[in-house]
């Protein structure tokens, strides 16, 4: 008896509670920007923890190092809209969508999840004549998020991974520094989203899906194949994939942004996307061209063999600017990257 | 009637005049805290066709800068009036890196960024006017590479600019087409100007004094643009460059030797002529190969089509600071002849024609290299002049009606 009271009192204010308001559709597609993220109701709560009808939580296999950030990303497709599957690049997604980045940090860097306060919230928006980006910043109370266009830095005070107290210089990206990695050719574009960076599986809820087969099965996605016919980039600190793999990934997600023919470092020469395959490319004793003290004194981009003597490795250590790579999105080394990197070095052959 | 003429009149300029500032803009930024914010902002906010005027006085920036609006002019108050200063920059590859095309950057002094100076990235129609760009401390291989450095772009004028204590490059231009570099000072930088994997380029006018190396032109391989080609170098003084190599091991022009005037590499269709070259104590101008391992079939090494002829030369050559530089100047009677050809014609997979030259400046060093880099093997030979006359010198560059106005 009780049970049921308390079932009907559930079924009653279910009932009673105002539905949320959609996803502002209006508000993602107009030409201005709006000052505070609470206008596209996104979220349902005012400290956007909880996603409205609509967004779809994503993960990539390999992400970029964001300075230990956490972050959380959603898909939103207008109603009626899908995505369309692309074997290499990124999606098709239609007018109207939009990829919800949020970058946040727990209190203690060993307790992923806990105490969590959020920085920034990133958005690209598919608009009408393209794809904007947008980045709005968190206040302290965490109650609003508010339009931040020429980037900033903010001080993050955390407990890292030894216990030790520490002050991240985190920056906020100006707008066209967005575009400095989202760019294809001197357009922004999405670069997340790739099937090869989605075919992993996700948590939804209590079941376990891969997120390919997930997207098709709820309509989000047009024309993708079974998983296992997809391409799929491998986890960068899956100790059971093959280091070669791992690294590449690391590579790509990390450099190939910047480091591909149509990115902002295609004056380079050096390309670190996945596709690439000629060794001289990927940067095997490759002389820099424009590094200047990037170089560190050293001869090439990668000195198989030897981690010690490469640019490349050199470069991820350094936390200088005019040195470090990559060029924006850190302030601190990504150690567990390092590591990995400099495994991958040694293992290549020293020929020649 | 007169006067009704003449109130018409008056209310069409009127009216003109209003539509012209309906449609151009300018947002003015003066020095003071949060100067990174504003600046930023307006580089945002601005319109095709705006302005944006920075006041005189001195903004210190802790993250670069950057545009990607087009047909934008940046402005200060004059070179060492309005002074961008990027001591306590924090991250970013350059202090202003700009994107778009259409954009000028004019009269202001930018310093001591911790990687590059101004860089353009696939910017058409871009502008560098009366401009400095410096690294404070002096010549340090902690320095910035290049101070101007537009890369991947058509329609490239450099005016007036000084570049100053770059570790590569104070002015630098790479992988661009139809360039114009002229009445700029490159002083205290490894190279001075150097042209890199670019064509049709004029550089004339300019001094280039107390770099390593004054007017380098380089073809890189392994890059997506290569085959430089059709540079003319003219009416510039390159004198005393004298300053010893500080550019990190690694970078291609650390392989540049002290003094030397002007350097040609692995380049097609260069004229050098009517310059002022002298206190260069390797060369006055070098005419050398590429010499390190290539992979990339379509790259030709060696400098071909050069013509060097009625320039000015003064005292050069007399401590070359190249392998073996001091028994060769010893061979050749103290001092090395001003002109100097490693002699190399030819490379692996390539059994073609010698390069052509017309040397008409002289006295010339051949070192008749069997292969490029190989110094120990070289047998020296002097001459007169080199070559004949006859080959072909390229048009003036012309930059598009509107970017290029004559310097006051």
């Amino acid at each position: 008896m009780i049970r049921l009271a308390a079932l009907l009192a559930a079924v009653l204010s279910l009932g009673a509670a105002p539905q949320p308001a959609p996803v502002a559709l209006d508000a993602l597609l107009a030409e201005a920007p709006a000052p505070t993220l609470d206008a596209y109701r996104l979220f349902t709560d005012q400290g956007a923890r909880a996603p409205n009808a609509g967004l779809t939580p994503y993960a990539l296999n390999t992400p970029l190092f964001s300075d230990h950030s956490e972050k959380s990303r959603f898909l939103f497709l207008p109603p009626g809209t899908q995505a369309t599957y692309a074997a290499t690049g990124a999606f098709a997604f239609p007018v109207g969508a939009a990829l919800v980045k949020t970058f946040a940090y727990p209190a203690d860097l060993r307790k992923p999840g806990d105490q969590v306060r959020f920085i920034e919230t990133r958005l690209l928006i598919h608009k009408p004549r393209g794809w904007v980006a947008l980045t709005y910043v968190w206040n302290p109370e965490q109650t609003q998020a508010v339009l931040k266009r020429a980037g900033a830095r903010l001080p993050v005070a955390v407990i890292d991974h030894a216990g030790r107290p520490l002050t991240i210089d985190y920056a906020v990206p100006n707008t066209n520094q967005c575009k400095e990695c989202h760019s294809l050719s001197g357009v922004l574009a999405p670069i997340g989203p790739k099937a090869r960076n989605l075919n992993g599986d996700l948590a939804y809820g209590s079941r376990r899906e891969n997120q390919l087969a997930h997207w098709t099965r709820t309509g989000l996605l047009a024309g993708a194949p079974d998983p296992h016919a997809a391409p799929r980039t491998a986890v960068w600190n899956d100790p059971a994939e093959p280091l070669a793999d791992r690294a590449r990934a690391y590579l790509d997600a990390n450099c190939g942004h910047c480091h591909n023919p149509e990115g902002m470092a295609s004056n380079s020469g050096l390309f670190l996307h996945l596709e690439e395959t000629d060794p001289a490319n990927l940067g095997v004793r490759r002389r820099p061209v424009a590094a200047g003290r990037g170089s560190g004194g050293l001869e090439f981009d990668i000195d198989p063999g030897r981690p010690e003597t490469s640019i490349l490795l050199h470069r991820m250590k350094s936390r200088e600017p005019g040195v470090m790579m990559p060029e924006l999105g850190r302030s601190l080394v990504d150690e567990q990257g390092v590591a990995l990197i400099a495994d991958y070095l040694r293992s290549l052959p020293a020929s020649r | 009637m007169a006067t009704s003429k003449r109130a018409l009149w008056g209310a069409t300029l009127a009216a003109a005049l209003v539509a012209t500032t309906a449609q151009a803009a300018t947002l003015t930024v003066n020095p003071g805290p949060d100067a990174q914010e504003r600046l930023q902002t307006a580089l945002l906010d601005a319109k095709p066709g705006d302005v944006v005027a920075l006041g005189a006085g001195k903004f210190d920036f802790t993250d670069g800068l950057s545009l990607d609006v087009d047909n934008v002019t940046v402005t200060g108050a004059g070179q060492g009036k309005t002074v961008l200063s990027f001591a306590g920059q924090k991250g970013a590859g350059e202090g202003l890196l700009i994107t778009s095309d259409g954009v000028t950057v004019r009269d202001l002094t930018l310093q001591d960024s911790k990687g590059d100076g101004i860089k353009s990235k696939g910017a058409d129609r871009i502008s560098f006017v009366s401009l400095t760009v410096q690294w404070t401390g002096g010549p340090k291989e902690t320095n910035g590479a290049y101070g101007v450095y537009p890369v991947s772009s058509t329609n490239v004028l450099i005016d007036q600019v000084t570049g100053r204590g770059a570790s590569d490059a104070g002015i630098y231009v790479g992988q661009s087409k139809n360039i114009i570099v002229r009445n700029s000072l490159a002083e205290f930088n490894v190279a001075g100007i150097e042209i890199e994997n670019s064509t049709d380029a004029d550089v004339f006018d300019n001094v280039a004094t107390h770099n390593t190396g004054g007017i380098l032109v380089f073809d890189l391989p392994g890059l997506p643009v290569m085959g430089g080609h059709s540079t003319r170098i003219f009416r510039n003084k390159v004198v005393d460059n004298d300053n010893p190599n500080f550019a990190p091991k690694g970078n291609i022009v650390a392989s540049v030797p002290v003094g030397v005037g002007i350097m040609l590499m692995a380049n097609r269709d260069v004229h050098v002529f009517d310059n002022d070259i002298s206190g260069n104590q390797t060369s006055a101008v070098m005419l050398v190969s590429f010499s390190r391992s290539f992979d990339d079939k379509s790259y030709n090494p060696l400098p071909r089509d050069i013509v060097v002829r009625d320039n000015r030369l003064g005292r050069n050559g007399w401590l070359p600071g190249l392998p073996g530089g001091k028994m060769l100047a010893a061979a050749t009677g103290g001092s090395l002849p001003p002109i100097l050809w490693d002699g190399v014609t030819t490379y692996p997979g390539y059994d073609g024609p010698a390069p052509r030259l017309y040397l008409k400046d002289g006295p010339v060093l051949n070192l008749n290299l069997p292969k490029a880099g190989e110094v120990e093997a070289a047998k020296p030979t002097v001459t007169a002049t080199l070559g004949s006359p006859g080959l072909p010198e390229r048009a003036a560059v012309v930059l598009p009606v509107g970017q290029d106005k004559p310097a006051q």
